[in-house]
């Protein structure tokens, strides 16, 4: 018997993973990929949720669906700036990300 | 008489003209423009003269006041209290403008032969011709505010044509001192005017019913006093005089004009302008005019008759002769020429006849060291061989000032003296050994340049030559004016015309002169002639030597000019600067810069300290709010 | 303590494990491995509670798609030899801890929730729960749960996102 919960707790994991990469990564990149990480475990949870606890409704189906077509589009925009970027800076460190900045 | 317009127009425009295009012209041009135009100036000054003279006059027998052009420039709330600007011809303003533009038109035309060659010649006949607008400017003023601005205009003018030579320190320096110091005067001057105007409602120079209002009041005297003191400056009445030497650092012309026949006598235009408020309301502070020009008449021959520089002596015996001014104007008690209002005439008409022999000396100054190229006597003497025309009007003008007839010179100090000794004896004797004294300066001059030792290495290195005829012909005509302006029978105006034109009272008056005090200043100026003659005519001269060796200390203190600068450099750096301005300056910079560094400091640091808050790093930027979301979630759960 | 809990057991460890070394790995091109390997375990989330498509669109698109794309760009920019760049202690402790206690709170709520799990759920074994054909027909519908409006929008938002990317990324 496969509790909820359990996929919460794991889905839960996933996500502050995701976080602590955000915090503590240097490279956008790294950054973009604990941004999948987060993503993912929303995912997961709408499937959970939907699978779990309204087996007869589509909603969180369609929103994980949807979702990863969203995060595709995301993550080929953030690419492109990514080379852009590297192109002009020779670097995609967050630190010298500061033309803009003050 | 819209023309007199002109007068004013004309200087300006060349100003303009030679200021601004000046250095695409040729010397030549530069030259000519400036000298037509105030040749024009000029004519229209005598017609203006001899059309102003010869109107009819009023029936009591005065010249009526003539205002061909006036506009209110400036109207304050109060009716009578406006700035304006015009021109007002009245005896003394239109004699001023004959003896400005003939000074001018003179030092213009020797300018061509003086300044030949000079770098910045365009420059030079600029500034001439802004000085000589601003100084027509002053004297044609209908207010005393409008004076006050033509009077701010010729200090300024003044430090440009001082300050020729920029390239020499010493120039510089001296165009400084004249500026400060006149400046210094000048803001008494401006109290005087604002004092004036508030309690009198009006700038004009006359208002009897505004006048009533402060009758018996100490505002009237006060206010006089003060402008007096920008006239002093102006004058180089003592204490205010120590800017007049050194301002000879100038081109001499320009020393000829400005510090021998206009700027100088600007200071007693102006109480001449004043003396009826003098003499109506203020006759204490007049007499204090007349002493503080008898002591500056003395102080001043003092000193000249042991200086070196033949430029410093002409200098401070200007200072002397417009102390004689000041005093005839200071020894008036009342507003009749026949009661004690003699003065009067009697400055006005020095200041006349001084204009032209001291424009003469300055000129003929001017040749000399053209010639031998140095302000020293020492590189003089025996020049008489080689310059005759300089001579003889050098001679001529040394015997006007001297006071012998039938120089112009004399006629006027003799009626000076008669004024002082009506005033009272005490100051006609204080004047009449001053006079003496002058003519014993003025000869030692004149024996040191033309006679006495001739410093021969130095003429046969350079032989001094006459000077070019652009320069002897302006020596000339004044050294004709020189000889007759003073008697000249003009029509049917008797001897002595001056009189005639201007009085203290406005009415005709005739001089005659007075025997006794005659008698008494040609004695005491021929000996003093004489002794100057026996001391320095001889190429020798053991009794000048003598003299100085006995009397040391005191031909030292002359000759340094009884340290009149150095006390002021005491007074300013060691007393001014030390303790007044240093704390004042320590509390600008310490309190009130303080305070401002303090507040600029302050919103310094406080943006360093909360700097971190707008760090643009996006990771601390979602640190913070992931914690702020967490402390949410903490508070909805709890 | 049956075969799908103890597949769901390794996957959910998997999982978790590969989570936390795509974060803390110091070569960015083993990071992105290493999430690669989380997709393909959410993938057999997916397939363990029987909706099949979604797994396989996971793996087709995530998986095949996305990771490759980061693959391909981290080597345009940095290199595989490229690593990390160390991080401050303090930054680091101050994003663990900040994360433990997330966390731990969420975990807490979770835990302390009853969920009310739908009746009949977990006890059968997962079919495949939505086929295509229903996919199909929810994505063009226009019914009250008709997806057809979101299913354009998702669309024209990609056909933007390839026109964006190429300028972008076009070299100038």
């Amino acid at each position: 018997m496969i509790h909820v919960e359990y996929y919460l707790i794991v889905s839960a994991i996933m996500m502050f993973a995701g976080i602590y990469g955000f915090l503590t990564r240097r490279s956008t990149l790294a950054i973009l990929l604990s941004i999948e990480l987060m993503l993912n475990s929303t995912d997961l949870n709408f499937a959970v949720f939907n699978r779990m606890l309204f087996p007869e409704g589509h909603e969180g189906y369609f929103f994980a669906l949807f979702s990863i077509a969203i995060s595709a589009a995301e993550s080929a925009i953030a690419i492109a700036i990514m080379i852009n970027i590297y192109r002009n800076l020779r670097s995609i460190q967050v630190k010298h990300l500061e033309k803009l900045k003050w | 008489m819209e023309y007199t317009l002109f007068i004013l127009l004309l200087p300006f425009l060349s100003f303009l003209l030679l200021g601004i295009c000046g250095k695409w012209f040729s010397h030549k041009l530069a030259g000519l423009i400036g000298t037509c135009s105030l040749a024009v100036v000029t004519v229209l000054s005598y017609w203006t003269a001899v059309e102003y003279f010869t109107m009819p006059r009023l029936a009591d027998g005065t010249f009526e006041t003539l205002v061909p052009y006036n506009f209110t420039w400036l109207p304050f709330f109060s009716e009578n209290l406006h700035f304006d600007m015009g021109i007002m011809l009245d005896p003394i303003s239109v004699m001023m403008l004959i003896v400005i533009s003939t000074v001018s038109f003179m030092v213009h035309i020797y300018s061509f032969g003086y300044m030949h060659g000079e770098r910045g010649f365009q420059r030079y006949y600029a500034f001439l011709s802004l000085f000589t607008m601003s100084m027509l400017g002053l004297v044609v003023a209908t207010n005393i505010f409008q004076m006050y601005m033509f009077w701010e205009l010729v200090g300024v003018s003044s430090y440009l044509l001082i300050g020729f030579y920029f390239t020499s320190p010493a120039a510089i320096a001296a165009s400084k001192k004249a500026f400060i110091v006149t400046r210094f005067a000048d803001m008494f001057f401006l109290i005087g005017i604002l004092l004036y105007g508030y309690y009198c409602g009006t700038f004009s120079f006359d208002s009897p019913e505004a006048m009533n209002m402060v009758q018996g009041g100490f505002i009237l005297p006060v206010a006089l006093g003060l402008m007096f003191i920008g006239g002093a400056g102006k004058s180089a009445m003592f204490p205010l005089h120590i800017w007049l030497p050194d301002a000879m650092e100038g081109p001499t012309p320009v020393s000829a004009l400005i510090h021998a026949a206009t700027m100088v006598v600007a200071g007693v235009y102006l109480v001449a302008r004043m003396f009826p408020l003098f003499i109506a309301y203020a006759p204490d502070t007049l007499h204090i005019v007349a002493w503080v020009g008898a002591f500056t008449a003395f102080y001043a021959a003092s000193v000249a008759c042991v200086q070196s520089d033949i430029k410093r002596v002409l200098a401070f015996s200007t200072i002397s002769q417009i102390g004689f001014m000041m005093v005839a104007l200071g020894v008036c008690t009342a507003m009749d020429p026949h009661e004690g209002g003699l003065g009067y005439m009697a400055s006005m008409f020095h200041l006349f006849t001084h204009a032209m022999f001291k424009a003469c000396l300055f000129l003929g100054a001017g040749c000399i060291i053209h010639a031998v190229h140095s302000n020293e006597m020492s590189a003089m003497g025996g020049l008489r061989k080689y310059m005759p025309i300089t001579h003889i009007t050098f001679g001529i003008s040394c015997l006007a000032i001297a006071g012998i007839p039938p120089f112009s010179g004399f006629f006027s100090k003799d009626e000076i003296l008669t004024a002082c000794y009506q005033y009272s004896p005490v100051m006609g004797w204080i004047m009449t050994i001053i006079a003496a004294m002058t003519a014993f300066y003025m000869f030692r001059l004149y024996y040191g340049i033309f006679w006495g030792t001739e410093n021969k290495e130095l003429h046969a290195e350079h032989t001094p030559h006459e000077a070019p005829l652009t320069m002897t012909i302006p020596l000339i005509i004044l050294a004709a004016i020189t000889c007759v302006c003073g008697w000249m029978p003009l029509g049917d105006t008797g001897f002595m015309p001056f009189g005639q034109f201007i009085s203290s009272d406005g009415q005709a008056y005739h001089i005659h002169l007075d025997g006794t005090v005659a008698a008494t200043s040609i004695i005491f100026a021929v000996a003093a002639i004489v002794l100057a003659t026996i001391i320095y005519r001889r190429d020798r001269q053991p009794i000048a030597d003598a003299l100085a060796a006995r009397f040391s200390n005191l031909h030292k203190w002359a000759y340094y000019r009884f340290y009149m600068d150095e006390v002021y450099q005491f007074v300013t750096h060691r007393i001014i600067f030390a303790h007044i301005s240093k704390p004042i300056a320590w509390f600008d910079r310490h309190v009130v810069d303080g305070f401002f560094n303090f507040l600029a400091w302050g919103t310094n640091s406080l943006s360093y300290a909360i700097r971190g808050f707008q760090s643009g790093r996006v990771q601390q930027y979602a640190l913070i709010f992931f914690l702020g979301v967490l402390l949410v979630i903490l508070i909805m759960i709890l | 303590m049956n075969a799908e809990f103890i597949i769901f057991l390794v996957l959910a460890l998997f999982v978790a494990v590969f989570s936390v070394m795509t974060v803390t790995t110091k070569s960015i091109i083993r990071a992105a491995t290493y999430l690669l390997f989380v997709l393909f375990g959410t993938a057999g989330f997916y397939f363990l509670m029987g909706y099949t498509f979604l797994g396989s669109v996971q793996v087709m698109v995530y998986a095949g798609g996305i990771v490759v794309l980061y693959v391909f760009s981290i080597l345009l920019t940095s290199g595989a030899k490229d690593t990390l760049s160390k991080v401050s202690k303090g930054k680091i402790a101050a994003s663990l801890i900040s994360t433990l206690v997330g966390l731990a709170v969420v975990l807490f709520i979770v835990l302390t929730h009853q969920f009310k799990t739908a009746i009949g759920v977990g006890d059968e074994p997962c079919e495949n729960l939505i086929t295509i054909d229903t996919i199909g027909q929810f994505m063009l519908s226009t019914d009250k749960a008709g997806y057809l409006l979101p299913f354009e929008a998702v669309s024209v938002l990609l056909l933007a996102c390839i026109i964006g990317g190429l300028v972008i990324a076009r070299k100038r």
